[in-house]
């Protein structure tokens, strides 16, 4: 995975987690670019998009567009399923999450992200497993 | 103490910002934050650091700049509670990227928090690393995450398994020393660990060949194994995603077992009856069951062969090609696609499948269809596929269409059996998209309508028909005049009529109708009016009842803006109102053609000359000689009188030119008295208005007032081009002038028959013991190249050995430098040394070459080098 982007329709970016070097530039750039492909794409289309020489693979969530990009040679399938069990791991620690929960509490879902992926990888594919963390670091606060 | 019951205040500012209407009182309240938080920072505030970097970040996820906070993460980092640890790790990850020097600070700290004894603080620092980390500090840290590979806790295991994922990938080296503990990842029970551990020693094995045999070696029966245990594991509600337990893990195992087979095929046994397991019991409602069938596809189709999985694996992706999701669908066409080398059998069967896929509504669908029916295509198949096609491209949207009439044409023509099938496609295609139709393939298509004979009425009459339903397709017009203006009699007659057509009638006028329509369509460019004026002298000729008409028309354009229209009406109208004796010889049939030489000569890409010939207007003098046709025997007979029978490179060259077998001899002489107003009539039409030149009786008189004149010379050019083109072999050196002369558009023909301006060769480079002389030679028709033939002699008495010329030159020109004949020089001049130079000025004919020299070579094992300037090219070049 190269980044992973949360976005509302507006193109107001709600997570921005990077694991590649970009230009404080680029990265706006960037974001803007994903989001106009995103967000003009008919429901019918396919989720996957060709990006620069990679592949954004994305899924709307009620007003959210959750966009990972990855390499060309990544089963798209399978990040598609990442992105619904990251959405429902979030569902499950905010209860019914919503789009204000994710900017007031941006720093918890960095965490949890960090917990979810890490340089670049998935490190976990449990869900209890996550929340329990999650648990147990928050005790530590 | 929680940084975040502080929190208020980060919630107040978030909800101040939220609140602001406009972006301008939304800056406004980020810089009063920011005001406060550099105040904090530079006062050494303690006890809001946290809350002031979580401010921070949330200022930076807008948008604005932060680079204040940077040491502020720092100092977070080293302090002590883990509350503090967190945030600055967070803000170090967010904050700053690899390439910052500022990261280089944190190392130490991270080296200390990686051996802490709180597990936690590890992971965070695990976190950090794997995230940002640089080479440097990979290399300087590997040693620590090596060591937690081996930690009681599997969070921290898993962590720095993908640390250590980062750390190969930013210093491959280091791949060795993770091997072995990469190797003992595999056999541990916890999913999360096994998921990383797995990402490891596919890495591993993507960074160093010896490891990848480690593993091959050792691993990939426990691979196997746990591959196995996880299929068939019953419910685990864990991991349960859509009722398969872990797919992502099962699609991690299959990666990397796809790894160990590729190219091994002991592996691959190994491997291949939990494949087979694995696809055939998968199950496919899902999106989960399917993400692991696909990288069940991709993992078969890339080890070694086993023809029964592979049969299996397009099975799937057939079935994938029916799924109503798209998502599934254009995974399996992009699988299909790279399937297609490894097995076309297979893949053929889904050919109605595919076909679909071309006319689905999602783009990037229809344009893998479109690739894969394009690369499916073959003898037995095309005849329908093409019907497909082009019923397709009636209703395919704009963007498409250009794509798809592309594909089509190169389709019909690799494929085409028969000419009436082509021509029958073609047809079609050029009244659907005739706008989107290359050039050279409706040349291909003229080419191949004038060398099928006997369909030449069918062609005509279709194409007429066409043109009147589809007259704005560019293509379609252009060829239809053409057509009708060379077939014209057999449209009106229906001479050649074949079985399956109706009998149409059209009469002369008619005919003339259609291109007087064309003519007159304002949206039609210049090449296709030119073209439809050439025909329209055709047939003045061809309907002589119709000449009036015609010369009506054709005096219209008398005045147009348009230099072409301008000068081809003049011309014509001129034909035909006073050279009537001439104008059906001018205007004969075309001859054939030669299709060989067509295919030869577009393959070797000369489009500029063949466009110039099919393209430009058409009117062609007969090549061929027919006996009756005495004053056009006459006219090569003026050059035959000039050079007689054993013609040098002159004779051939004109009879290249007019195409005619100089052969009958017989013909020849007797009748060149008798025919000199002939010529004068000739001479006359080339110089349109002044008098005949005198008795110019030599051939390259003739041809510099073909020259001269080139702008009506237009005719004769034309006439010869297609048998120009299909040159005798024996005239290559007349080959290229007749280009010259022949491209028809370009102004600056004038100079010669040769290669272009001599230039004087010159003494570049001269020392005591070393003369350097350069060649000049340039290509006809690209001015600004030079090729330089440099020759090195030596002067001196002793032999140069290693001899090395090199050259630069400024950035206005380009220079290429082919190997030279040796670098052995002998000595006093016996022998010398070639090397050809290739030079590309852009700036020809205002600045002229120069360059410098170094060159290098030893004498009596001492090296020597000698540098210069070389300024004195000849300008011009």
């Amino acid at each position: 995975i190269r980044f992973i982007l949360l976005q509302n329709r507006q193109g107001k970016t709600r997570l921005a987690k990077y694991y590649i070097p970009l230009e404080e530039s680029e990265k706006h750039k960037v974001e803007y670019e994903v989001h106009r492909l995103v967000v003009n794409r008919d429901p019918k289309f396919t989720n996957f998009v060709e990006f620069r020489t990679h592949k954004v693979i994305y899924r709307r969530y009620a007003g959210l567009f959750f966009s990972l990009c990855v390499d060309m040679t990544d089963n798209e399938l399978a990040y598609l399923e990442s992105i619904h069990l990251f959405v429902e791991i979030l569902d499950h620690f905010f209860s019914n999450v919503c789009e204000l929960d994710l900017v007031f509490n941006f720093h918890k879902v960095y965490l949890i992200l960090d917990e979810f992926i890490l340089a670049g990888e998935l490190q976990e594919t449990s869900k209890r497993a996550i929340i329990e963390r999650m648990g147990e670091l928050e005790k530590l606060e | 103490m929680n940084p975040f019951s502080s929190g208020t205040r980060l919630r107040d500012m978030i909800r101040a910002i939220r609140a602001c209407k406009t972006a301008a009182e939304e800056r406004g309240v980020v810089r009063k934050e920011c005001a406060a938080i550099r105040a904090a920072v530079s006062e050494n505030d303690q006890e809001y650091r946290h809350r002031n970097l979580a401010k921070l970040m949330f200022i930076h996820m807008l948008g604005y700049p932060t680079h204040f906070g940077q040491m502020e993460c720092l100092k977070l980092i080293a302090s002590a509670g883990f509350p503090e640890k967190r945030i600055g790790y967070l803000g170090l990850m967010l904050l700053l990227d690899e390439r910052q020097e500022v990261l280089m600070l944190v190392t130490n700290s991270l080296k200390q928090d990686l051996n802490h004894t709180n597990q936690y603080i590890v992971g965070l620092a695990l976190c950090a690393l794997g995230n940002i980390c640089s080479a440097e500090m990979a290399r300087d840290l590997a040693p620590e995450v090596e060591r937690l590979l081996q930690f009681r806790d599997p969070n921290i295991r898993k962590k720095a398994a993908l640390c250590s994922v980062r750390i190969i990938k930013k210093v491959p080296d280091l791949a060795e020393n993770f091997t072995n503990p990469a190797a003992s990842l595999l056999k541990e029970k916890h999913h999360g660990v096994l998921i990383t551990g797995l990402q490891l020693c596919t890495d591993l094995c993507k960074a160093s060949e010896e490891a990848l045999e480690y593993f091959r070696k050792k691993c990939t029966e426990g691979v196997v194994k746990v591959l196995k245990d996880i299929a068939n594991s019953p419910y685990a509600p864990e991991y349960d995603i859509s009722g398969i337990p872990d797919p992502f893990l099962h699609i991690r195992l299959l990666r990397f077992l796809r790894i160990l087979g590729q190219g091994d095929a002991d592996a691959s046994d190994c491997m291949n009856d939990i494949l087979a397991q694995v696809a055939t019991k998968t199950e496919s409602n899902k999106n989960a069951g399917n993400a692991i069938l696909y990288e069940c596809v991709e993992t078969i189709m890339s080890i070694e062969d086993n023809s029964g999985l592979r049969v299996l694996a397009i099975n799937i992706l057939g079935r994938f090609l029916s799924n109503r999701d798209n998502n599934i669908r254009y995974v399996a066409l992009n699988m299909l696609m790279k399937a297609i080398t490894v097995d076309t059998q297979a893949v053929q069967r889904h050919r109605v499948t595919i076909l679909e896929c071309v006319k689905d509504s999602d783009a990037s669908i229809r344009k893998r269809a479109l690739e894969l029916v394009f690369l499916l295509v073959n003898d037995s198949n095309v005849k329908p596929l093409t019907k497909e096609l082009i019923e397709y491209l009636e209703v395919s949207d704009q963007e498409f269409k250009g794509d798809l009439t592309a594909k089509i044409c190169s389709i019909v023509e690799k494929f085409s059996t028969d000419k009436i099938w082509y021509i029958d496609q073609m047809l079609k295609v050029l009244s659907e998209a005739g706008n989107f139709v290359k050039d050279e393939v409706w040349h291909g298509l003229i080419v191949v309508i004038s060398n099928a004979s006997n369909l030449h009425g069918y062609t005509v009459r279709s194409l007429c028909k066409a043109v009147q339903t589809s007259g704005e397709q560019e293509s379609l017009v252009r060829v239809a005049v053409w057509c009708i203006g060379e077939y014209a009699e057999m449209l009106v007659n229906n001479t050649g009529m074949l079985d399956v057509e109706e009998p149409i009638t059209v009469t002369e006028s008619d005919a003339v109708d259609v291109i007087e329509i064309a003519i007159k369509r304002h949206t039609l460019d210049l090449t296709t009016r030119a073209m439809c004026l050439s025909a329209l002298l055709k047939l003045s000729s061809r309907f002589p009842a119709c000449s009036q008409r015609i010369k009506d028309i054709i005096i219209q354009y008398k005045g147009s803006l348009v230099l072409e229209l301008q000068q081809r009406s003049i011309e014509f109208n001129s034909i035909i109102e006073k050279h009537q004796n001439i104008r059906s010889l001018l205007v004969e049939r075309m001859p054939v053609l030669d299709e060989a030489t067509y295919n030869g000569r577009r393959a070797g890409s000369l489009p500029a000359t063949t466009s110039a010939s099919n393209g430009a207007a058409l009117n062609l003098p007969n090549g061929v000689a027919k006996p009756a046709a005495v004053p056009l025997v006459d006219l090569l007979d003026l050059s035959s009188d000039v050079v007689p029978a054993p013609s040098p490179s002159g004779g051939d060259f004109l009879q290249d030119l007019l195409g005619v077998d100089l052969s009958p001899a017989s013909s020849q002489s007797g009748t060149i008295q008798a025919q000199k107003n002939g010529t004068d009539v000739l001479l006359d039409l080339l110089s349109i208005g002044t008098p005949p030149a005198q008795s110019t009786s030599s051939t390259s008189d003739i041809l510099s007032s073909i020259q001269d004149n080139k702008t009506s010379s237009g005719m004769l050019e034309r006439l010869s081009s297609p048998s120009g083109l299909s040159a005798q072999a024996s005239s290559p050196a007349g080959g290229s002038p007749i280009m010259d002369l022949l491209d028809g558009f370009a102004p600056n023909l004038a100079t010669q028959e040769d290669n272009g301006p001599a230039y004087p060769s010159l003494v570049a480079f001269e020392s005591s013991s070393l003369k350097l002389m350069f060649n000049f030679s340039k290509s006809p028709g690209n001015p600004q190249a030079t090729t330089i033939q440099a020759t090195f002699t030596n002067k001196s008495t002793n032999i140069f050995t290693d001899f090395i010329f090199q050259a630069a030159v400024p950035k206005f020109l380009q220079l290429h430098l082919d190997p030279a004949s040796s670098n052995t020089l002998p000595a006093s001049g016996n022998g010398s040394i070639t090397q050809d130079l290739r030079v590309t000025n852009s700036q020809h004919g205002k600045k002229s070459l120069v360059m410098r020299i170094r060159i290098s070579y030893k004498v009596n094992s001492k090296d020597v080098l000698e540098e210069g300037q070389i300024n004195n090219f000849p300008r011009g070049l």
